[in-house]
């Protein structure tokens, strides 16, 4: 899911960053407001879990690859503002470091993965998991429906920015500048593998790491807790 | 043990497996990610490189690219699975790192 440098044109790489400005600026005022310093080794738990589990890459057999973000879990247990500072920090040292996704392209790759898929699984976790017991199985299955939900939203995201690209910029003779797929590619492409293997990964990474919290810490389920 | 040593040494678990993120796409023959192509698998897949591409494609000179050491393309896999797990390494030290730096930056001290 990193776009790399090349696949979006100026435009859509302009505008994702104009998007993402005001969103990490928002996400250091609220964080500033509840972070605890006894928080922050979470924090940096958060964005090296995210980091090291898209290192995953999970094959499908004579096709493509893929990988889970943790992204809703994160956003799940700091909370999504904390857990859009995470997942940037790490998709940023991704790109910078490891040319994984490209610098012309961290506007979107936050913005898929970064904002919206900590804030969907964030919030698809609390509708389901509404009222339960801390110890709750439901929350077992609302980390994973949230998991699985919010990276296909990402995905398909991600599909609809590649899409756009070939209707954006084109040669007089036709030819794409950028990523040359269109929509009725790309979109079916990136959300059919995360609906069908990578979504998987993420509902089972999501959903066992909450079902190992519950046993050993449950104060890290609590919702604004005081340690 | 505190939980939060606890979840450090998971991460560190991960990081030694982490070339199974390597080894099983090699073993199921899986290509690269969607829309993640080298430019020469680009001009194979639809027979050109789009222009702009082609220029934007090579902006950026990352220094550990595709977590494999410059120069060791052609090495084997268990070669690259150490570069692979040197590369978790120094990521997660730079992110923890950074992630403190901000943490300190932003939260409240005391409690």
């Amino acid at each position: 899911m990193h776009i790399p440098d090349g696949y979006l044109g100026p435009t859509t790489c302009g505008i994702f960053y104009v998007a993402m400005l005001p969103l990490w600026v928002t996400a250091a005022k609220i964080v500033k407001k509840t972070l605890r310093a006894k928080q922050v080794p979470m924090l940096a738990i958060g964005a090296a879990f995210s980091f090291v589990i898209m290192m995953f890459n999970v094959p499908i057999p004579g096709g493509t690859t893929g990988h889970a973000v943790g992204g809703a879990l994160v956003g799940i247990l700091l909370g999504p503002w904390a857990g859009c500072i995470a997942i940037t920090v790490a998709l940023v040292v991704q790109a910078l470091l490891f040319g994984d996704g490209g610098i012309t392209a961290i506007g979107a790759n936050c913005f898929n993965m970064a904002f919206v898929l900590p804030f969907a699984g964030y919030y698809i976790y609390k509708a389901i998991s509404y009222n339960a017991s801390i110890d709750a199985k439901r929350r077992v299955i609302a980390a994973g429906i949230a998991g699985y939900l919010a990276l296909n939203l990402a995905a398909g995201l991600t599909g609809f920015e590649f899409g756009i690209q070939p209707f954006l910029h084109k040669t007089a003779s036709g030819q794409a500048l950028y990523c040359p797929y269109g929509l009725n590619v790309a979109l079916p492409a990136m959300l059919g593998e995360h609906l069908l293997v990578f979504g998987w990964v993420e509902a089972i990474v999501t959903a066992l790491v909450i079902k190992y919290l519950q046993k050993q810490s449950p104060e890290f389920l609590e919702e604004g807790r005081k340690n | 043990m505190k939980t939060i040593t606890k979840l450090w040494i998971g991460i560190v678990v991960l990081i030694i497996l982490s070339p199974l993120g390597l080894i099983l796409p090699e073993q199921f023959k899986a290509r690269s990610a969607w829309g993640e192509w080298g430019t020469e698998e680009m001009q194979k897949l639809v027979g050109y490189i789009p222009r702009g591409l082609e220029k934007l494609s090579s902006i950026w000179n990352a220094p550990i690219p595709d977590y494999a050491f410059k120069g060791w393309e052609e090495k084997r896999l268990l070669h690259l699975s150490f570069a692979y797990i040197v590369s978790a390494l120094v990521g997660i030290g730079i992110i923890t790192f950074i992630m403190i730096g901000i943490g300190k930056l932003l939260a409240k001290k005391g409690d």
